[in-house]
């Protein structure tokens, strides 16, 4: 027995996730402007909408311009869209394909499966998030009150995402379903989440309501890392984000783990 | 522990229904190349999905060279090499790029040598730098075989290799299928042409309706079960068989001009041609076929071989 797995070349026990993540990183690439150059493109034209031309007319927080509060909200939608697409769209065409059966009959296991393609997600997003920020200088500045918190928000957000993406392409049928999530759910709770205006200029129902919005947590966390200044303390928002990571993380590993939808 | 190759013990499977695969028990010896035939729908690819990994095991245990296929996987997955019935490619890669990857998807550090071993055997030198939807529907084949084949598996699985494909590929993949073999892997095939089942072969077990109906060795397999016939050419066609050759279940064809009889086992030839004679048939010709695996499978499933059957998606 020992003697055919002598036979067996060297086995590293870390170049199954190595190489999964490597694809993953060479997939989004192959197809960039897809994958980066466009989501670049419409959250430039956003802060050429709201720094350049309407943002002088609108004051929606008081001490900073409507284009140093937009700009945060707008980077952080940038690496929620991403982060959410590359899981969704990679591991749900797998399965549409049918080449997932390539990964299901190697020794990768369900934590580097789950990790290789979250963290390929997760420097997509923040890489568009990176490009919305350095294009976004050119229109207003940003105190970076707090970067390192600003920077574990933004982590938190497209860790959360991966898996909320992971969790969508096992469990949508078609391609209606999949972009259903995006347009019906993601884009939705994005807009109502504040990246365009603070929820504490909202009519007190429609504020409390914005309380149930898991995007809110984010972008306000966000925000208050950078500006210093929010609805809610960064704590509550980082708490709340923690969890919901926690959440997705162990619904993503469980069904991943059980190769749900993934082995028959 | 087992040292056999693949160990298959009371395996089950249903998808809700009945069952598709079941109390399934075989083995293969490691060198082998081992048949698994059956009809469409007989439980051949579950089966050789769930040694994969890709289905998940209803019931029994499966072990690869001695690894229990769940609880020690990733040892039996790397001992396993898999050619997926369906064409699984991603559109994304080149076929070098491909390659690499798949090695590197069973912890292999890429080895440059093997590599270009298996794109020059497989005749895929020259379509290196296309990507995976430019190639055609056999290059699409051979560049499956080669990544199943990149990390050096123990076990070959092969689930119809050569379905739909040109009489070259098919050479090549046998020729290259023998090679490997005498190098040590072992290997599992799956094909509706049952004439290379019986050339390739060294054992071949038959299912039907997820059950194992026969499992031998293919020459024990073709003396045992099959039967011998006896072709005749007849000089006049003739329209009714004498009840005198009727224990011997003509069947006429050729307008009447060719007359076939099945042989049993201690039949002598000389014997029936002199009852040929003596019932008035003028013989032009004689010719004896011996047992085929085809008549067998037929014999054993009830279903016309390579015919497709019934379809349950197995």
């Amino acid at each position: 027995m020992a003697h055919d797995v002598d036979r067996l070349p060297p086995f590293n026990r870390w170049l199954p996730f190595l190489t999964l993540f490597n694809k993953e990183i060479l997939r989004f690439l192959r197809v960039a402007s897809q994958t980066l150059i466009t989501p670049i493109i419409t959250a430039s034209l956003y802060l050429f909408v709201f720094g350049a031309t309407l943002g002088d007319r609108i004051s929606v927080l008081e001490g900073f311009s409507y284009a140093q509060f937009v700009i945060p909200g707008l980077i952080l939608m940038g690496v929620i869209n991403n982060s959410f697409a590359n899981t969704a769209s990679s591991l749900f065409m797998s399965r549409y394909l049918g080449n997932v059966v390539d990964l299901l009959v190697t020794p990768i296991t369900p934590p580097q499966f789950i990790m290789a393609y979250t963290l390929a997600a997760m420097l997509r997003g923040l890489a568009v998030g990176c490009a919305v920020w350095a294009i976004s200088t050119v229109f207003a500045g940003l105190p970076w009150v707090h970067p390192g918190a600003a920077i574990v928000m933004a982590t938190l957000a497209s860790f959360l995402f991966a898996q909320f993406g992971l969790i969508v392409a096992i469990i949508a049928n078609d391609f209606d379903a999949l972009s259903m999530y995006t347009n019906f759910l993601i884009l939705p709770l994005i807009y109502l989440g504040g990246v365009f205006y603070p929820i504490s200029i909202l009519p007190p129902l429609w504020a409390k309501l914005s309380h149930l919005n898991p995007l809110f947590y984010l972008i306000d966390g966000f925000r208050h890392a950078i500006l210093g200044v929010g609805d809610l303390s960064f704590v509550v928002a980082f708490g709340v984000v923690a969890a919901m990571a926690t959440a997705l993380f162990s619904i993503a590993a469980l069904l991943i783990g059980k190769g749900y939808r993934l082995r028959s | 522990m087992s040292c056999l190759a693949l160990d298959i013990r009371n395996l089950e499977k249903n998808y809700g229904g009945p069952k598709v695969v079941d109390d399934l028990t075989l083995s293969i010896e490691p060198g082998e190349i081992f048949g698994l035939l059956g009809p469409n729908g007989a439980g051949k690819s579950t089966t050789i999905n769930m040694v994969a990994g890709v289905t998940r095991i209803g019931g029994g245990t499966i072990s690869i060279f001695g690894y229990d296929n769940r609880r020690d996987y990733r040892t039996a997955r790397r001992l396993t090499g898999v050619m997926h019935q369906e064409i699984v490619i991603d559109n994304f890669f080149s076929i070098e790029r491909a390659l690499k990857i798949h090695a590197g998807y069973f912890g292999v550090v890429d080895d440059p040598a093997w590599r270009n071993l298996l794109i020059d055997r497989l005749g895929l030198r020259p379509h290196l730098g296309k990507v995976m939807f430019k190639l055609s529907g056999g290059l699409k084949r051979r560049f499956m075989i080669a990544k199943a084949l990149v990390h050096k598996p123990r076990l070959l699985i092969l689930d119809e290799p050569t379905a739909g494909v040109d009489v070259e590929l098919r050479h090549t993949l046998w020729e290259f299928v023998r090679e490997i073999n005498t190098q040590g892997t072992t290997i599992l095939l799956t094909t509706h042409y049952l004439e290379e089942a019986e050339q390739m072969c060294d054992r071949i077990a038959i299912m039907h309706h997820g059950k194992l109906v026969a499992l031998e060795k293919t020459t024990d397999l073709t003396a045992r079960h099959g039967q011998r016939h006896l072709e005749l050419t007849l000089k006049e066609a003739l329209t009714v068989v004498p009840d005198t050759l009727a224990q011997f279940s003509p069947r006429l064809s050729n307008d009447g001009l060719a007359l076939e009889l099945t042989l049993a086992t201690d039949s002598v030839v000389g014997e029936i041609l002199d009852r040929v004679r003596a019932a008035g048939i003028e013989v032009v010709d004689v010719d004896t076929r011996q047992p085929h695996l085809e008549d067998i499978f037929l014999q054993l499933t009830g279903i016309g071989a390579g015919n497709g059957g019934e379809n349950h998606g197995a």
